[in-house]
């Protein structure tokens, strides 16, 4: 086993033994509430349908409930632990003034409901994000409903189906790239459409002439992600939103690769009608190890009226209050979206302000291009066009070589202190290695992430058992999925054994 | 003293970037890449969609962002809360923000890496457990973004299911969830069929025409009233549909769970456990059901299995239904989610444990039948229904609600929500929730001010 690349990385990445669970640490009797005596008197109340004493919760003490849940973070890595180059995610270092500013009581302790002649501080962050979105886009309103990019998709779905609808030509028939995350189908299926996928040429972009073969009165739109999942700008945009508006659809823009293009490139000036954005990615609110995210969706002037609502707006006074767009679709989201996330975001935009975000871009695309020059002799880069923020590279020539496959070299990683990048996607390259670096990491770091990843496939050729039998020093090895689907143990009272 | 620093250097301020590279650094990283300026980086571009810069702001330091949050915070009026409808100021633990605010959980992404990410699947695992206790279902996901994302998601399983495109749903069911219904709706061409509340629980019309995918009913209801489970149950699977319940999690310590009285899906805002109320979101949506559904579950679900060593192992599991596998076949498009809250869900209900539930419960529901006793010993103000409640209840003022909270709000008080648009057949309705937090003193103020208000008027 090598020693730790450098002071980038960590071995072993994360620690500790088994942890049982919550259940398994129940005592009858013990707790950890602790809660005030009634100050009123107890009269009598009437409850039908009452419950019973419920059955599967733990009976545990605050201290039991802070060891375990402190013993499952030493089984977790986080980018706050390290290097996390999972392409498509944008795993950058998340402010910490930017949580800061969501815990203020003055904000979480705000009930939705409460009429916005007293929330007009929560109304004003709403109105400076979706100014800066709407800046960054080259977009005309907002919404932050949304509570991740895939509800911001659907939202962008169902815009374009009642814009269509609403000029009496409703439409059946949405067009995304093989290479599209794979969400972007999902979404446009939920909505109601049927999707067709458009091949990639040999450049790795969109096909323009399959993409015109596919264009007719029945395509609503083209969901595409720029730069696209292999890292690399979509140079023929311009002629593909040409192309698309001809037949009189609309441009969808995925925006989980804005990074890339902050204070550098608009949406709205490629020819995008609709754009989602991932807070949680290019705002660098923490993703939660899961979510909460957020995925506001900005559309043109002529798409406004169709937005989500309600959206603030600002009176003759300059107070602000919530009004309906007149054509609205609706509500997608039980309040006004995942508010928290929000301000997380605006406060890292307002840190960085035109310089600070154009940088982002800048020193995202320098991390990946570097990163990319010191593997590219280790591993095959299948498109030459220059990368964006992220590249991908192939190993299928190494797995063809030794048998070690992208998958041994993500787990071989962990025992060398890094997290994987994200694998096996976009699904148009065999073996694929999907790797965002982000700004926020070193030079050093992506030295020694490169020394690593090269390392390994310098072992593959000599010692390949070494990789496959990887990885060695995590608490748990290779977990059996499939047996995961097959005997289901959901929940702990299902467990039999 | 000479510290060989210009006085110019010792006092120029630095906005904030977050990006380690020194001008060594760039040097370089740019003479390896072969380029001079970072403009080169993005020559490939087509000119015409290039652009200089965003109009965004100069950059800030960290002093004077925190400034500028501070100016929006303090104009947000610090009220005490009344209002409910799906999001609560029930009390939450230090230890539970304590906990989810472990960097390694919140700076983590989903967990499509086992090996190094069993701490957030162990604890979503339990999370699960812990929604199928309260909810007496058999398998829950491991969260959605909202309680009313979560019941579209429950309505779309049933219409997977049944191939069915009618939707009988109740008018108890909250507005904000009926809207986020009808938008999924339309999209999707199905017919939303609702049904009335009479004397403040819904009436089922037991001949009403058509085979819906699913009944879908909320328990309590948006007034706070207790609905019978069995009719809209047995109506539901009498005619091959998919009973939905939408519950309140804070009341299933006290209240039957949606899985005894036989409900199919079991979905719900799951706010009050764990996140504070932040303006409605992130909050928590529960989705969880029955195991012969088990196929139609959205999102994303942890399983439990072993290692090549034997060792126990958490992993997602059931992908095969999700979307970065099944693409436009998935059963939901849905990806991040809502995880931290979950863990912090967890953690609060293990907080709780089965007694400290219930007494949430209990508490919450005994303070609301004494507010609501004062409110209507107050001249013009009674109950709009006349139906057992648990901690939220509408009373019928004699002005017009909406005015009525503008004042309260000035007093302090959030006095609730007003029911005019949602509810127009209760006029002068205003929905009031009262939560374990409230103290006798706060209450009898309330009482008092709503005297005032109303004498003003």
């Amino acid at each position: 086993m090598p020693e730790p690349a450098g002071k980038a990385s960590s071995a072993p990445l994360v620690g500790g033994s088994p942890e049982p669970t919550l259940i398994e640490l129940s005592t009858d009797g013990r707790r950890a509430w602790s809660l005030p005596e009634l100050d009123v008197p107890a009269t009598p109340i009437d409850l039908p349908e009452l419950a019973e004493r419920l059955p599967g919760l733990p009976e545990v003490s605050e201290y039991d409930l802070v060891m375990h849940y402190t013993r499952l973070a030493h089984r977790n890595f986080g980018v706050d632990l390290g290097f996390y180059p999972l392409g498509s995610c944008t795993m950058k270092y998340n402010p910490k003034v930017a949580d800061w500013a969501a815990a203020r009581s003055e904000f979480t302790s705000l009930h939705p409901d409460t009429p916005a002649h007293f929330a007009q501080g929560a109304l004003e962050v709403l109105v400076d994000a979706e100014r800066i979105l709407c800046e960054l886009t080259g977009m005309y309103r907002a919404t932050f409903q949304p509570a991740a990019g895939a509800a911001g998709e659907l939202t962008g779905m169902m815009i374009t189906r009642a814009y269509h609808t609403a000029n009496g030509d409703p439409r059946t028939t949405i067009i995304v790239p093989d290479s599209a995350h794979g969400t972007n189908p999902a979404s446009a299926a939920v909505a109601g459409y049927t999707v067709k996928e458009v091949p990639s040429n040999e450049r790795g972009m969109v096909d323009v002439d399959a993409l015109r073969s596919m264009l007719d009165d029945q395509v609503a739109g083209l969901m595409l992600t720029n730069p696209n999942t292999l890292g690399l700008f979509e140079e023929d945009i311009v002629e593909i939103a040409d192309a698309v508006h001809e037949v009189g659809g609309l441009l969808y823009y995925d925006g989980a690769n804005m990074n890339a293009i902050l204070g550098v490139s608009r949406p709205g000036d490629m020819g995008f009608d609709i754009v989602h954005s991932n807070l949680h990615k290019t705002f660098a609110t923490p993703h939660g190890g899961g979510g909460p995210g957020s995925g506001p969706v900005a559309v043109t002037r002529e798409l406004a009226p169709f937005l989500p609502g309600p959206l603030p707006m600002r009176d003759e006074e300059g107070t602000l209050f919530w009004e309906m767009p007149a054509k609205s679709i609706g509500r997608v989201h039980g309040r006004h979206g995942n508010f928290g996330v929000v301000l997380r975001a605006l406060t890292y935009m307002r840190a960085l302000g035109d310089a600070g975000l154009r940088r982002v871009a800048e020193l995202s695309v320098l991390n990946a291009r570097y990163l990319e020059s010191l593997i590219a002799d280790h591993y095959e880069v299948p498109y030459p066009a220059p990368c964006m923020h992220e590249f991908v590279v192939s190993a299928e020539e190494l797995k063809q070589q030794t048998g070690v496959r992208a998958m041994d070299i993500a787990k071989a990683l962990p025992d060398r202190g890094f997290h994987a990048p994200t694998m096996y996607f976009p699904l148009i390259v065999h073996e694929a290695l999907m790797i965002e670096p982000t700004e926020t990491h070193s030079r050093e770091t992506l030295e020694a992430f490169a020394a690593a990843l090269n390392e390994i496939a310098e072992t593959a050729y000599r010692d390949p058992e070494a990789i496959i039998g990887a990885p060695t020093t995590t608490p748990v090895h290779r977990p059996d999925e499939a047996q995961a689907a097959r005997h289901l143990d959901v929940t702990w009272s299902m467990h039999h054994g | 003293m000479d510290t060989g620093r210009t006085q110019e250097a010792t006092v120029q301020g630095i906005a904030m970037d977050f990006t380690p590279h020194t001008d060594a650094d760039l040097a370089v990283m740019m003479d390896r890449l072969g380029i001079e300026g970072l403009d080169e980086l993005f020559a490939h571009l087509p000119e015409a969609v290039r652009s200089e810069t965003a109009h965004i702001g100069d950059p800030l330091a960290e002093p004077e962002v925190q400034r500028l949050v501070a100016q929006w915070a303090q104009q947000n009026r610090s009220l005490t809360c009344f209002a409910g409808g799906g999001f609560y100021d029930h009390f939450l633990p230090p230890v539970v923000q304590h906990l989810t605010a472990r960097p390694e959980f919140v700076t983590a992404y989903t967990p499509y890496q086992p090996e190094v990410s069993q701490g957030v699947l162990q604890g979503l695992y339990e999370y699960q457990s812990m929604i199928c206790a309260i909810t007496g279902m058999d398998i829950a996901n491991s969260s959605m973004y909202d309680g009313a994302t979560a019941t579209v998601e429950a309505i779309s399983a049933a219409v997977q299911a049944t191939r069915r495109t009618t939707v009988w749903i109740s008018r108890g069911v909250g507005p904000r969830i009926r809207e986020a219904v009808a938008t999924f709706a339309t999209a999707r061409n199905l017919e939303v069929v609702e049904h009335p509340l009479v004397d403040g629980r819904t009436v089922w019309a037991p001949d009403a025409e058509g085979d819906p995918a699913a009944v879908v009913m909320a328990q309590p209801n948006y007034l706070g009233v207790i609905e019978p489970y069995d009719p809209p149950i047995t109506l539901a699977h009498d005619r091959g549909a998919l009973a939905i319940v939408s519950v309140d999690p804070m009341t299933l310590g006290v209240l039957r769970s949606p899985g005894a009285a036989g409900a199919d899906i079991a979905v719900g805002e799951g706010q009050p456990l764990g996140s504070p109320l932040s303006f409605g979101g992130p909050g928590l949506g529960i989705f969880a059901l029955k195991q012969e559904h088990v196929r139609r579950l959205p999102g994303r679900i942890v399983g439990r299995t072993v290692d090549r060593d034997g060792t126990t192992a958490y992993v997602m599991t059931l992908r095969a239904r999700e979307q970065d596998i099944r693409r436009h076949k998935a059963s939901s498009n849905i990806c991040s989610n809502q995880a931290l809250n979950a863990m912090a869900a967890g953690i609060h209900l293990a907080w709780l444990g089965p007694d400290g539930l219930q007494r949430v419960g209990e508490l919450s529901a005994r303070k609301a039948h004494y507010l609501a006793e004062r409110l209507v010993d107050l001249p013009g103000v009674r109950l709009a229904v006349d139906a057992p409640f648990v901690r939220e209840f509408a009373i019928l003022l004699p002005e017009e609600p909406v005015d009525v909270v503008q004042a309260m709000a000035e007093r302090g008080y959030l006095a609730g929500i007003p029911l005019s648009s949602d509810y127009p057949e209760f006029p002068g309705g205003l929905l009031v929730a009262v939560t374990e937090q409230r103290t006798k003193e706060e209450m009898d103020g309330y009482v008092e001010a709503l005297k005032e208000v109303m004498a003003d008027a």
